[in-house]
């Protein structure tokens, strides 16, 4: 008895969600709407719906835990039990652990950690509803709300996807994409110092396909980036004079 | 070559400038550019950039006054929570007692866990937790009075132009406050109703330092307050 697959790709090269190939989810960002944490941002990244806050730089706790020349970072991805069709069980599975590791290293090397030793940064990230791509989503909104901590960042850090879906190479795979597709390439980018710090693959792709992937997602990246900065630019700038009163404090101000 | 102009506000990697600059405060240099580090603002200084935080935890550094809680008692120290990633190390040889010894005095005599002091950072380089002092001037444990808890980088707002906002403050709540450059601020007054005004009116700051004419606001807030007060 062998399953009948839906097409995942119609006339025109029209996916299922009726996106071009190379046409991303439609982004919406917030940042800074948690009011206990030190940093924290939201996105909705498609259907994807993502929570993420930072606390620190702190003391460490186990204290054994602390380096001795540069800030520990804990990330901690965590998928809601409601998150999926099928609920899931709240217990970090082998999953979510594994990718709190892939997340946490690719922030890392945007982060001056340095500047604060013997202290940690924490990352929490919360999946409150999942449709494919949450580790990308995931690695853009905790980079965010690590720059609303105030936490000095190198670069923001964008993450996209691409892949291969019934023979057609496409960027930003959904969650049936993902499934039932050929191959689904994660990758994460800080623009600023060209550096790709996560690039996984799951399925097979040619050797031509997967240059032709890669550039297809870091591409896509870049307009992710685009937008974060545009998020996070826009959350001081619209509170309207914020700014020019912040300088004119310091400049004149004194103890 | 400069691609960003003064009081401008800029995220992190946002490229500053290039050529003949120097790195200040909150920007790196890579590969001939300097960046931002920090989502701020742009002050030059000559030819050093710096970007003035928005966001950002109390680094202690050396003579900053501060006021903290005690946390924990040692054998010859206390440890201070500063509100700082680095908790304060008092020890009693920084106090006023002019002996000490351990076998017959008890440290919790001078100053127990919950109480609050205002002090002075001695010295700190990162390695080693911020040693403290409460030897001079108006240092010392605290008796009576409410402790705020505002935002380290809102500091300068607080205070304000060469103090013009802090000393409206005082002198029209009839408080003594003392502003700890780590974010707790102590506030003193003679009547329960002066520390919750003046409460009240740092929080406003805290909360509208973004917003221009702070000065004059506080001032009709205040106004306003003490005509229902009477």
């Amino acid at each position: 008895m062998s399953k009948i697959r839906k097409k995942l790709i119609g006339k025109g090269d029209v996916r299922v969600d009726g996106r071009k190939p190379g046409d991303l989810r439609p982004i919406k960002i917030e940042i800074g709407l948690l009011e206990r944490a030190d940093g924290s941002a939201y996105i909705e990244f498609g259907k994807n719906k993502i929570l993420a806050a930072v606390y620190g730089p702190r003391e460490v706790y186990p204290r054994h835990l602390s380096l001795y020349n540069r800030a520990l970072i804990r990330c901690r991805y965590h998928m809601a039990p409601f998150s999926v069709e099928e609920r899931k069980s709240p217990a970090p599975s082998r999953r979510e652990t594994e990718l709190s590791k892939v997340i946490r290293d690719a922030l890392e090397p945007a982060i001056f950690c340095e500047l604060y030793p013997r202290t940690v940064i924490d990352i929490f990230i919360e999946v409150l509803q999942a449709d494919g791509g949450t580790r990308c989503a995931s690695i853009a909104v905790a980079s965010l709300a690590l720059a609303d901590a105030g936490i000095p960042m190198k670069d923001l850090v964008a993450a996209c996807a691409a892949g291969k879906v019934d023979g057609l190479l496409v960027l930003d795979l959904d969650d049936v994409e993902d499934k039932e597709g050929e191959a689904d390439l994660p990758v994460a980018y800080i623009p600023q110092m060209e550096a790709v710090t996560l690039l996984q693959m799951d399925g097979s792709l040619t050797r031509d396909e997967f240059e032709e992937a890669l550039k297809l997602a870091v591409d896509g990246c870049k307009r992710i980036y685009a937008l974060l900065k545009e998020a996070l630019r826009g959350r001081y700038l619209a509170a309207g004079n914020v700014v020019r009163e912040e300088v004119k404090k310091i400049n004149g101000g004194g103890s | 070559m400069l691609f960003v102009k003064s009081r401008q506000l800029v995220i992190p990697g946002d490229l500053l400038a290039k050529g003949d600059y120097a790195a200040g405060e909150n920007v790196y240099k890579e590969r001939g550019g300097f960046y931002a580090s920090k989502v701020g603002l742009v002050n030059f200084e000559n030819q050093v950039i710096h970007v003035i935080a928005v966001e950002g935890v109390y680094l202690p550094s050396a003579n900053d006054l501060v006021v903290g809680k005690v946390v924990s008692v040692g054998l010859s120290e206390w440890v201070v929570d500063i509100n700082s990633p680095y908790s304060g190390v008092l020890f009693v040889s920084q106090t006023s007692r002019r002996s000490f010894d351990s076998r017959k005095d008890n440290l919790m005599d001078i100053l127990d866990v919950g109480d609050v002091i205002v002090a002075n950072v001695l010295e700190f380089d990162r390695t080693r937790d911020p040693r403290i002092t409460i030897q001079g001037h108006e240092l010392g444990k605290v008796t009576s009075g409410y402790v705020v808890k505002v935002t380290p980088t809102k500091i300068p707002r607080l205070i304000g132009k060469r103090g013009s906002m802090i000393k409206l403050i005082k002198s029209r709540t009839g408080c003594q406050i003392t502003v700890g450059q780590n974010g707790f601020i102590l506030v003193r007054g003679k009547r329960v109703e002066d520390e919750a005004l003046a409460v009240e009116v740092i929080r406003m700051i805290e909360r509208d330092a973004h917003t221009s004419g702070l000065t004059n606001k506080v001032g009709e807030f205040i106004e306003k307050a003490r005509r229902n007060d009477w």
